[in-house]
Formats: structure tokens, sequence, C-alpha cells
């Protein structure tokens, strides 16, 4: 049965390979074929979840070794995959949420003459995302880590006639970078100091090393985790990366691979745990998230940057609880799932009202939709009765007990970090109610686009509203269906741990506070843009409006900060490089090439110039060797 | 009338000379090769005209495919190691490096002979297809009876049974464990690559010019060999490299007939010395490379192709043999000489290189650095030098060949446009063309994740390892020197602005598209997966006395 | 240096021969010119009438001088096999028979390329 792991990853790639090298031939069904070797990953995915179920507790993480990627003496890297709870868990969002999205992808770039292309990346993403969760060290991990990164840099370039998507894929690379460089640093510094970089041999030795190690490992990838997951200060891609076709930003930049820094730390919790400083500066970095991502969400027009700031706030949540310790991580998995579902939902029904209407995403020219995409209407409705909380639906269980698990952390601490969870909710609550408000209910206020036609809302293929439709199940009923008897967290409570958090104030409490607050969010947007008229051209807005629409200025600080001081470092070292070095390295060209030139004529094209130089060449070798005997 | 007499009597009264012995078996990649040599001569004399071409690239598949088969089996058969042995009454040596290089040889031999078969490249005339070899080779260049040959869609098929021979020559010579046999080899090897260079179609005259010079400057090397295989013989007495080998070291008794001028060591160095500028010569080593640059221009592409990986394979496969079977002994006199040929080599190649400005002279100049590359692996003189020698020599004939293919496809109106001032914005009209010549350029630069890199790698390593660490700095200075030009193609090709009335790529059939993509995968393979290749070299590394 | 002294010797007598003949015959012969004896000698053949600006001997020279020696030698080679047939034996029979072979393959293709025609 462990052979089907190695499969997992195989069928996408494959998928991926044919895809890119298999030319025009294949641009008429290419996109089925990759649709259904990525339902063949999800196959197996399934298969292999019903194996472990069938296994005891004990038994359910298996390994595999595939190949000795770098056999060095001492230096031992293996292309070698465990697959346990937590595991299992990402692999079936990543390939059931992932077919699901192919299948949409297929209504959705039916027109883009490069589909074939978007569908190898869409299938090389998933391969990569799947090492990256697979990987039994970190190494391997980080190879499946650059392999996302790369997959989001293509797709988020794929319409790369577009400027601002070019641009925007930049961005998010180089971002990514800086995070991509905590995760290298963690590496090394783990086979400085445990001579290995395999999970279970650094987790079993974690104990051993000082806490100021430990301390500077998990800085490291928690630096890794802001990178990939968007966190301040490494959010700013994000928001740039809705230039990517929708169902890109579904399935990468909402549910899948800004995930993936909630992996890292709730994979790497044995070092957390024993480093409470860096734990502290997760959470840290988690509150402010949830928050920054909210009011980043309440001021965009931009239906996919209003949803992206949404992805930032609810990833907030969880890389909090995943800093919380054992009493959080199994709520930020579970918070990841259900939040995998209803944002995916939420993305793609985005992704269909755009459809609809000719590619604007400017949530104040739509208006009154509900009428003409009923389907996606619903679907719509119930990822955000989802997100925002509603009793008994997916969010309301994930995020209570995220909730909960902030109070339990006791003291002044606990209280800030539920209230600002608590206040997160509101503000989700609003922004929701608003994305929704602007988007389905009021009067149309549609306009021509750039060539002057005037929309003509209409409901998406059937290939579109099928996967909405299966997502939708998702966000009503995941996270009751987790929650019936904890089974969620008695399922992973092996890999990640748990204790009972003591909260000041019970669950029911909790509840009833949170619903209130998400009522109040959603009472003050209708208030806002439910009763009046929404106007077409944006309001001035207050300063908080301002700031928040250029997302709350982050790439302003960055500018100031990074880039100006950067340019002139560079422009330095350019001058250095030019006058001083170049000079020199110019200087020495310019003499070769001289000599060259000089050498150049001995090359007569005369055969007697070439048999005399044949016959001095003879004459000094018979000499130098009769010499080196008299030497 | 007595001497005839006296023979006759000699005859009559020693009924039984001995009959030589003779392992066929253990000749049969060469005997399968000459075998498929003849069989292709008579095809060229009875087959009808349209069926020559077809038939003769059967021919000669058959027969190097059979020849690479017939050196698998004797390498599976232990032939490379425990039962290494001498064959022919000991003038043909069977052992590692002998297989070693008859496989590298055999298979690029078989890759070339796919792109002498490409005939899609030049546009057909009336109907007929045409490849890069003369209409009539005997024509007049210009003149009206090559005008008629041309119409008439004729193609010197002959092409075909002189590399056979040719090919045949090579995998004699690093096997030749006599000098006699040593020089047969060379001879073997030489004429008909002096025919092949000749058969240019387009720019006949340079071709022309190209086989002139390159017959006559080797038939002035050749002499040198011969006079130093004499001057060996009267020290030695013997023409076996193991028996000079032996009286070198002191060992072997002194026949007294020559017993005035065996172990006259003047006889002994001057003989080295000239001996080895007839492999010298062959290998392209600086002062003895002036050759190179008019010959690998002048000659048609794929023979040139050809001619820079199989030739250097075989002369340096000869060059290790002659130094390290019969020479060991007085190491300390040749390995100083050698150290400079080594580095004027190195240098000279890579600095002239540096202002070339047609294809096939930078490629042509490029190989002469290389050359110089791999000397400092024989000088290390222990098995990793040996080692190393081969394995580069198998990287580095794949990228030649893959190199020299690529030159062919880009054509314009005259045929290959080979001046680099064409080859400017290519990779903007075919950037995969372009991304595979770089890549070639790359490993050839030695470029890390290419074979070119592995194989420099190691005959640094083995050469610091034998002791010869200013060979090495100067290597690698050379090797910088030597990256600076290949970059510069490389930015000419991607950087560049394409001229207007540029080059096209002309697509190649499969033959051509083949060859290339065997060494686009061996780059890369001998480049990221080395270990089992530089096993097989390490394996190969001992000679058998 | 005793053992090449004949070499020396028999080398100095022969390029005084050569020298004094040439010279003896100029001073000694009676000079009578005509045309025939101011012409280049080829061979006993009419000398080829060669262009202003030095033309090309017709490829034919060559290519029968070329098969004379290939030939040629193939018979010097067949000589010495021929006397001591009996000697070499059965292995020897076959060796020549396979020289013999590969020669005329090489026969084989000048004929019919038309090499022995002479127009």
């Amino acid at each position: 049965m462990n052979s089907l792991i190695p499969l997992l990853i195989a069928a996408p790639l494959a998928g991926a390979a044919l895809l890119l090298l298999g030319g025009r031939a294949l641009d008429r069904f290419g996109h089925w074929i990759a649709t259904a070797l990525a339902a063949l990953s999800c196959a197996f995915g399934l298969v292999l979840f019903f194996d472990m179920l069938g296994r005891d507790t004990e038994h359910r993480a298996v390994t595999t070794r595939l190949f000795s990627w770098i056999p060095v003496n001492g230096f031992q890297a293996d292309v070698s995959f465990q697959l346990d709870q937590l595991s299992i868990v990402f692999v079936l969002l990543i390939t059931g949420v992932g077919t699901l999205i192919h299948l949409y992808s297929v209504g959705y770039m039916a027109h883009d003459e490069r589909r074939r292309r978007f569908f190898a990346y869409l299938n090389l993403f998933l391969a990569a995302m799947l090492i990256l969760v697979l990987a039994d060290n970190y190494l391997l991990l980080y190879v499946g880590w650059e392999g996302v990164g790369l997959a989001s840099y293509l797709l988020i370039g794929f319409w790369q006639h577009k400027p601002s998507a070019a641009t925007a894929a930049k961005k998010a690379f180089i971002v990514n970078r800086v995070g991509d460089l905590g995760l290298s640093i963690a590496i090394m510094l783990m086979f400085a100091e445990f001579g290995s970089f395999a999970f279970h041999p650094v987790f079993s030795a974690a104990g051993d090393a000082t806490e100021g190690k430990l301390t500077a490992i998990g800085l490291m990838l928690l630096l890794a985790a802001c990178g990939k997951s968007a966190q301040v200060p490494l959010q700013s891609w994000l928001g740039d990366a809705m230039e990517g076709p929708t169902p890109v930003s579904a399935l990468i930049h909402a549910a899948t691979m800004v995930t993936a820094g909630v992996y890292l730390i709730t994979r790497s919790s044995a070092i957390f745990d024993l480093a409470p400083d860096a734990q502290t500066a997760v959470v840290v970095v988690g509150a402010v998230t949830l928050l920054f991502g909210a009011i980043v969400g309440c001021a965009k027009d931009d239906i996919k940057k209003a949803l992206a700031g949404s992805t930032m706030s609810q990833i907030g949540y969880m890389i909090m609880a995943a800093g919380l310790g054992p009493v959080g991580y199994a709520f930020a998995i579970m918070h990841l799932v259900t939040h995998g579902f209803f944002k995916a939902g939420l993305f793609l029904g985005a992704g269909s009202v755009m459809h609809g209407m000719n590619d604007e995403v400017n949530m104040r020219h739509y208006g009154g939709l509900r009428k003409y995409m009923p389907w996606t209407f619903w679907t719509f409705m119930a990822g955000y009765a989802a997100i925002i909380g509603f009793p008994f639906l997916s969010g309301f269980f994930s995020k209570d007990k995220i909730i909960e698990a902030a109070l339990a952390k006791g003291g002044t601490e606990g209280w800030i970090l539920g209230g600002c969870a608590l206040l997160g909710a509101a503000v989700t609550a609003f922004y929701m109610t608003r994305v929704v408000l602007l988007t389905f209910f009021g009067e149309k206020r549609w306009q021509p686009d750039a060539e002057g036609n005037e929309p003509h809302p209409h409901e998406s293929p059937k290939t579109m509203v099928i996967p909405m439709v299966v997502l939708t199940f998702g966000s009503l009923f995941a996270g009751g269906l987790f929650s019936l008897g904890d089974s969620f967290l008695n399922f992973l409570e092996p890999v990640t741990g748990f204790e009972e958090g003591h909260s000041p104030l019970n669950a029911l409490t909790v509840s009833a506070i949170a619903t209130v607050c998400m009522a109040a969010g959603v009472g003050l947007a209708w208030l806002m843009y439910g009763r009046s008229p929404v106007p077409v051209k944006p309001p001035v807005g207050s300063l908080l409006t301002r700031a928040a629409r250029r997302d709350l200025l982050q790439d302003d600080f960055n500018h100031a900060v990074l880039v100006r001081p950067g340019s002139a470092l560079a422009a330095t070292l350019v001058w250095f490089d030019s006058k001083g070095l170049d000079g020199f390295v110019n200087g020495l060209a310019a003499a070769i090439g001289g000599l060259s030139g000089r050498l150049r004529r001995i090359q007569t094209g005369y055969v007697r110039t070439y048999a005399l130089s044949m016959f001095g060449g003879t004459l000094v070798l018979v000499a130098s060797t009769l010499l080196m005997r008299s030497v | 009338m007595i001497a005839t007499h006296a023979l006759a009597a000699a005859g009559g009264n020693s009924p039984s000379i001995p009959a030589p012995h003779i392992e066929y078996g253990q000749l049969s990649p060469m005997l399968v090769v000459f075998g498929a040599a003849l069989v292709g001569i008579l095809a060229e004399a009875f087959l009808p005209r349209r069926l020559r071409a077809a038939t003769q690239l059967g021919i000669s598949l058959a027969g190097l495919v059979g020849g690479f088969v017939a050196v698998v089996v004797l390498a599976a058969q232990g032939h490379a190691s425990t039962r290494a042995g001498l064959l022919a009454m000991g003038s043909v040596a069977i052992d590692g490096p002998a297989l070693f290089l008859q496989g590298v040889i055999l298979l690029t031999a078989v890759l070339a002979v796919l792109t002498y078969a490409e005939g899609r490249l030049e546009p057909r005339i009336n109907g007929h297809r045409i490849d890069a070899f003369a209409a009539q080779a005997a024509a007049v260049p210009g003149g009206e009876q090559e005008r008629e040959a041309t119409r008439e869609g004729l193609r010197t098929t002959e092409i075909y049974p002189l590399t056979l021979f040719a090919v045949g020559g090579m995998l004699l010579f690093p096997a030749s464990n006599d000098l006699l046999t040593m020089f047969v080899a060379l001879e073997v090897l030489s004429l008909p690559l002096y025919l092949m260079c000749a058969i240019a179609r387009r720019r006949r005259l340079l071709s022309q010019e190209a086989a002139v010079k390159y017959f006559l400057l080797g038939a002035f090397a050749s002499a040198f060999f011969l006079f130093g295989t004499a001057l060996l013989y009267g020290y030695a007495g013997s023409l076996r490299l193991g028996e000079i080998a032996d009286v070198v070291s002191g060992v072997a008794p002194v026949t007294p007939a020559l017993a005035v001028t065996t172990q006259n060591d003047a006889l002994l160095l001057i003989g080295l010395a000239m001996v080895s500028v007839g492999l010298l010569f062959k290998v392209g080593a600086v002062p003895f490379h002036s050759w190179t640059p008019d010959v690998y221009q002048g000659a048609p592409t794929p023979v040139t192709g050809f001619m820079a990986a199989a030739t250097k394979t075989a002369a340096f496969g000869a060059l290790l043999r002659l130094f390290y079977v019969a020479f060991p002994g007085i190491r300390w006199d040749w390995r100083p000489v050698m150290w400079g040929v080594a580095i004027l080599t190195m240098v000279v190649g890579s600095i002239l290189a540096v202002t070339q400005q047609d294809v096939k002279r930078l490629l042509a100049y490029s190989s002469i650095a290389h050359a110089g590359f791999i000397l400092t692996g024989l000088i290390a003189t222990d098995r990793r030098g040996v080692a190393a020698v081969l394995f580069y020599l198998l990287a580095y004939s794949f990228v030649t060949l893959g190199a020299f293919a690529v030159v062919t496809l880009v054509r314009d109106s005259k045929g290959e446009a080979t001046h680099l001032s064409s080859w400017a914005g290519l990779g903007r009209r075919s950037p995969l063309l372009a991304a595979v010549f770089a890549l070639f350029l790359l490993a050839f630069a030695g470029i890390p994740l290419t074979s070119g890199f592995t194989g420099k790698f190691a005959v640094f390593q083995a050469a610091a390892g034998g002791g010869a660490a200013p060979l090495v700095i100067v290597g690698v200075l050379s090797s910088a020197i030597a990256a600076f030009f290949y970059i510069r193609v490389i930015v000419l090709m991607f950087f560049s602005d394409p001229q207007p009335s540029g080059p096209a790529v002309a697509v190649p059939s499969a033959l051509t598209a083949t060859t290339i993509a065997f060494g686009v995968l061996v780059t890369l393979g001998l480049g990221l997966l080395p270990q089992y290749f530089l096993d097989l070299a390490t394996k190969a590394s001992i000679f058998i006395r | 240096m005793n053992a090449y002294a004949p070499i020396l010797v028999l080398g100095a007598i022969a390029a005084a021969f050569a020298v004094g003949s040439v010279v003896m015959a100029s001073l000694t012969g009676p000079k009578r010119y005509n045309r025939a004896k101011l012409e280049a000698y080829e061979c006993g053949i009419e000398p080829t009438p060669q262009p202003v600006g030095g033309g090309r001997f017709p490829i034919k020279y060559y290519l029968t001088a070329m098969l004379f020696i290939v030939f040629d030698i193939e018979i010097v080679f067949l000589y010495p096999w021929a006397v001591s047939f009996d000697a070499l034996g059965i292995f020897g029979l076959v060796e020549m028979l396979l020289f013999i072979a590969t020669v005329f393959v090489a026969y084989a293709y000048v004929w019919r390329r038309g090499g022995l025609e002479w127009d």
C-alpha cells in the first residue's frame, strides 16, 4: 500500500510533463488528462486514507523511502515520504479541492489559447504541494516549498501580456524568497545542530538542544511561514497575486499553498513547544495579521482583493492557533480545512461572477446579480455564512475553538488574543456582508467594459457550477462533522498532541459572544451598504479607509524602508563594480583580446608556415627532451 | 639470382613457418567495421545510383552498431579486466582503455553517420534530395562537369565506406601494441579523413584547400612518427611497446646484433619526442595544431564533427598507451616536456579563440584548448589520470558532435551561416536550438551540471593528485578565458538583436535531431549522474602489457 | 662513429660522381641544339601542351598511376608468399585469399566507376 504514496505525486507530475512536452497535439483534450490525473491522485489519497483508518492509532503513520538522493558521508538526503494523520488531511484537501478546481478551470479557461499550459502548471502545483506535505525531511520539504513557489509564480503571471500580472508574479516570487531564505537557514541550523534534517531525528533530539538555538530555528521557520502564508510583515504579495486566473486564486492563494506556513509550524511543533519565545512571536504575527487582513478586506472594491484580505486574516487565525501550542494545533488544522472549503467556494463564486460580467472585478460595478446567477448566488451565500461563523456551519465550529484556545492562554495575554479574535470575527462579518451586498443585492450598477460591451450576466457552465456546489457541502457541514465527538481532534492528536485549554469563559458563552460580534458586523454592514444605494465612484473615505485601500501602506513602507536604501546600496555597489572591478576585468579582457589578435597572425593560412612551425616545434620538443636528461 | 636461390632454399628447407595465431573473436569490432566498409564499396560499385544513399547508411549503421555490440560483448566477457590480453602475436592489445575508447568511437561514429545522411537541409535540386557532400568530388569546382552533376542530383555516397575505414583505423589506433601497428592504424584512419575533408558541397575550394593542407601536414607528421619509430627500434631492438619498456627499465636482454645502438639514450629520447610529435599532431596540440582551424572550417560540417570527436578520442588513446605502456620508466624525462605542451596548448587555444569570428574556427580553437585539458590528465601518470582522460573523451565527443550538428542547421542562401555575426539574436528566432547550443557551449566551458564540468574536474583532480598543481592552475585560468568566448556566443545569441537578413534555422529530419538529442542527453546525463560512467572509466583504466 | 664512416664515404663518392658527370658532360660534350632537345622529357610521350599561366594535368594520369601502384604492391606482396607457399601452409593461403579479395573489391569499384576507361 505504501507504494501508492509516490504514485500520488507521480500522477500530477506526469501530467505536467506530458502537457508541457506534448505540444499542440494535446491542445484539444490535454485539460481532461490533467483533470483525470488530479482525480486519480485524489483517489489514491482516499484509498490511503481508508487504509490508514483501518490500522490502529500507533501504526497509522508510515514512511516509504524512494531512493537516496544525495548520499555523501555524513550527509544523507533521501527522497522518502512520510504519510501520517497530518499529511493525509493535507493530501485529501489538496487533491480534493485541486480536482474540483481543475474541473472548474475546464469551463473557466475554455477560451484561453494557452489552456494546456495552464493545466500543466496546475498539475505541477499539485505535485509540488504533495511533495511538501509528504516529505519526511526538511530538505525534500524545501523542494516542494520551492516547487509550489515556482508554480505560484508561473500561474500568477499566467497572463503575462498584462504588465500588472507580470509584476505581481515577480513581487510574489521576490517576497517569497525572503521567507525561503528563512527556511534554508533553519535547515542549515538544524543540520549544524542535529546532524540531520529528517523529521524524526531532529524532533527526537530537539530536547537536547539549547533553547536559544531552538528559538533561532523557530524564528527562521516562522519567517518562512510568513513568506508563504502572507503574514505580516511579508504579506504584501498576496493582494497582487489576485492578478492570476481566479481558479489559481482559489486553489493556491486561498485553499492550499498559502496554508503551507501553518503546516510548517504544526509539523515543527516539537521545536516550537520547546521555544516559548518563538511561539510568542508566532502568536503575535498571527494576531496582527488577522486584524490587518480583515481591515484591508473592508476597504477593497476589487472582489478578489477583498477576498484576499480575508484569506490573510483567516490564516492569521490559523497561525495564531498554531502558536498557542498543543492547545491550538489541531484547531489550526481544522480551521485550515474548513477554510479551504469555504474560501475556495467563495473564490470560485467570485470567478463565476467575473465570468458573467466580462471579467469586471470592481464590486461597485456589480449589484443585483442574485437573480441572474442563482447557482452562484446560493453557493456563495453558503460560503459567506460559513466564513462569518453563522451558527452550526463549518466556520462557526472551527473559529470558536480558536477563540476559546486564545482565551485559554490565560491572563492578560489571553484576554488580548481572545479580544483580537473576537474583533476579527466582527470585522469578518462586516466585510463579507459588504461583499455580498455589493455584488448580489441592491440595484444594477453595471458599466460597459473597455470595448464598450454592456455586460450580460449569465449563469456559468456546468463544469464551473458543479465544483461550487460540491464545495458548498464542505462549507456547510465539514465543521459540524469534524466536531461530532471531536473526531478530527482525536484523529490528529497522535501527531500534533493535544491538551485541554482552560478558558475563563465556558464554550457556550464564547459561542454566544462570537455570534453577537458576528451579528454586529453584519448589521453595521447592512446599515452602510444595504439600506441606501451604493455610489459607483468610491467616496473619499476616512484616513483609515484610504490607508486600507492602499493595503495599510505596506507597499509604501516596504518601499521607504527596504527598496530605497536597497537601491542606494545597489547603486553604490554598481558604481564600485563598474569603475573598480570592471575596469580591472575589462582591462584584462582587452589585454587577452590584444594578445589573441597578435597571435592570430601566426595563422597565415600557408601550409609552408604551418610546416615550419611544426618543424620548429619538433626541434624544441626533441631538444627539451634531451635537455631534461642532462639537467 | 643467388639471393632468390637462397630464399627458395630457405623456404624449401623450413617447411613449417609457424602460422601466427589470430584471435578473430577479440578483433571482431575492427573486423566487422572493415567488413562493412568493403561491403559498402561493393554496394557503391554495383548498386544503381538511387538506391545507394539509403543502402550505404544501412550498411554503415549495421557495421558500426555491430562493432559496438561486439565491444560490449567483449567487455561483458571480461576482456576489459580479467581476460585482457595481447592479440595477433602481441601487436594488438585488448584491455579496458582499448575497449572503452572503441566503444566511444563507435557510438560517436553512429551519430556522425546519422548527420551525414541528413537530406532536409539543402533545398532539393530537380526533385533530388541532396546532402552536405559534393555532387561529384572529382569535378573541378565551378566547372561544367560539376554543374551537370549537381543538376542530376548526384551525391558522393563514398563518404560512408570512407568513414568506416577511418573508424576501423581509429579502433585499431588505441589498441595497437606495437609502433608499426600504430603507424598502420594512423595511416588507415588518416587517409580517408583527408579525402572526406575535400568533399564539401558548398565552398568547395575552401574544402579542397583544407584537405590538401591536412594531407601535407599529416604526411609530415606521419614521417616524424615513422622516423621516431625507427630510432626507437634502434634503441630497443623491438617495436613492441612492452618490450621497449623492458629495455628502458633494463630488464630485457640485449640483442647481440643491436649491441651498438641498444640503450643509447639519445636514440630513446629523440625517438620518443618524434613519435610524440606524430600523435600530438593528431590530437591538435600546440605547436602542431595549426592545421586544426583551417581543416575544421573547410571540411563538410558533419565530417568536422566526426573528426573532432572520434579522431581526438583515438589519438589520445594511442598517446595514453604509448606513454603508459612503453615509457612509464622515463616519465621524469617526458613529463616536463608534456607539461610545456599542455600549458601552451591550453593557453594558446583559449587565447586565440577569443578573436575568432567564425563558429567552426571557434570550435576548432576550443578543441585545441580541450586537447590541452586532456593532456593535463595524461600527465598524472596514474590510474586516476587514465580514468579521467577516458571520461573526458566520452563527455567531449558527444558535446562536440552535438555542437557541430547544430552548426549544420543555421543556414542562409549560401549554405551554413558560420560567421558569428549571423548568429546574433538566434535565441529569439529559434529558442530551442539556441538553448541546445548554449547547453553545449556551457558544457565546453565546464559549467556544473554538464558533462564538461565533470570531465574537467576529473582531469584536474587527477593532475593535482599526480603532482601537477601548477598545471591545474594554468588549466583553470585558461578555462576562465575559454568561458569568456563561449559565453560571448551565448550572449550574442540571446541578447543581441537579430539581423534583418539573418540566417534561418533549418528543420532537420529525425537523423540530425537524433544526434543532437543524444548529445544533449549525454551532456546532461554525465553532468547530473556521472557516477556510473566514472566508475566504468575507473574500471577500464588498466593497460595490459 | 666508425660504424658510420663507410656510409659517409659512400655518400661523398656518390655526390662527387653526380656533380662530376654533369660538369664533365657540359665541358666536354658537343652542343647542337634542336627543338626536340629543348622539350621537356615526359616518359617518352609527346609533352602535353601547357596553356599560359599553368594548367592541369588530366586527372587520368594520376588515376592510372595510383591503380598501377595498388596492383604493383599486390604483386610485390604475392611474390614472397608464392615462394614460401608450402611453408606458410593453409593459414597463408587463407590470408592471401582474403587479401586478394580485398584488393578485388577495390578493383571492382574502379572498374564499375569507369576508372579503367581512358575517355
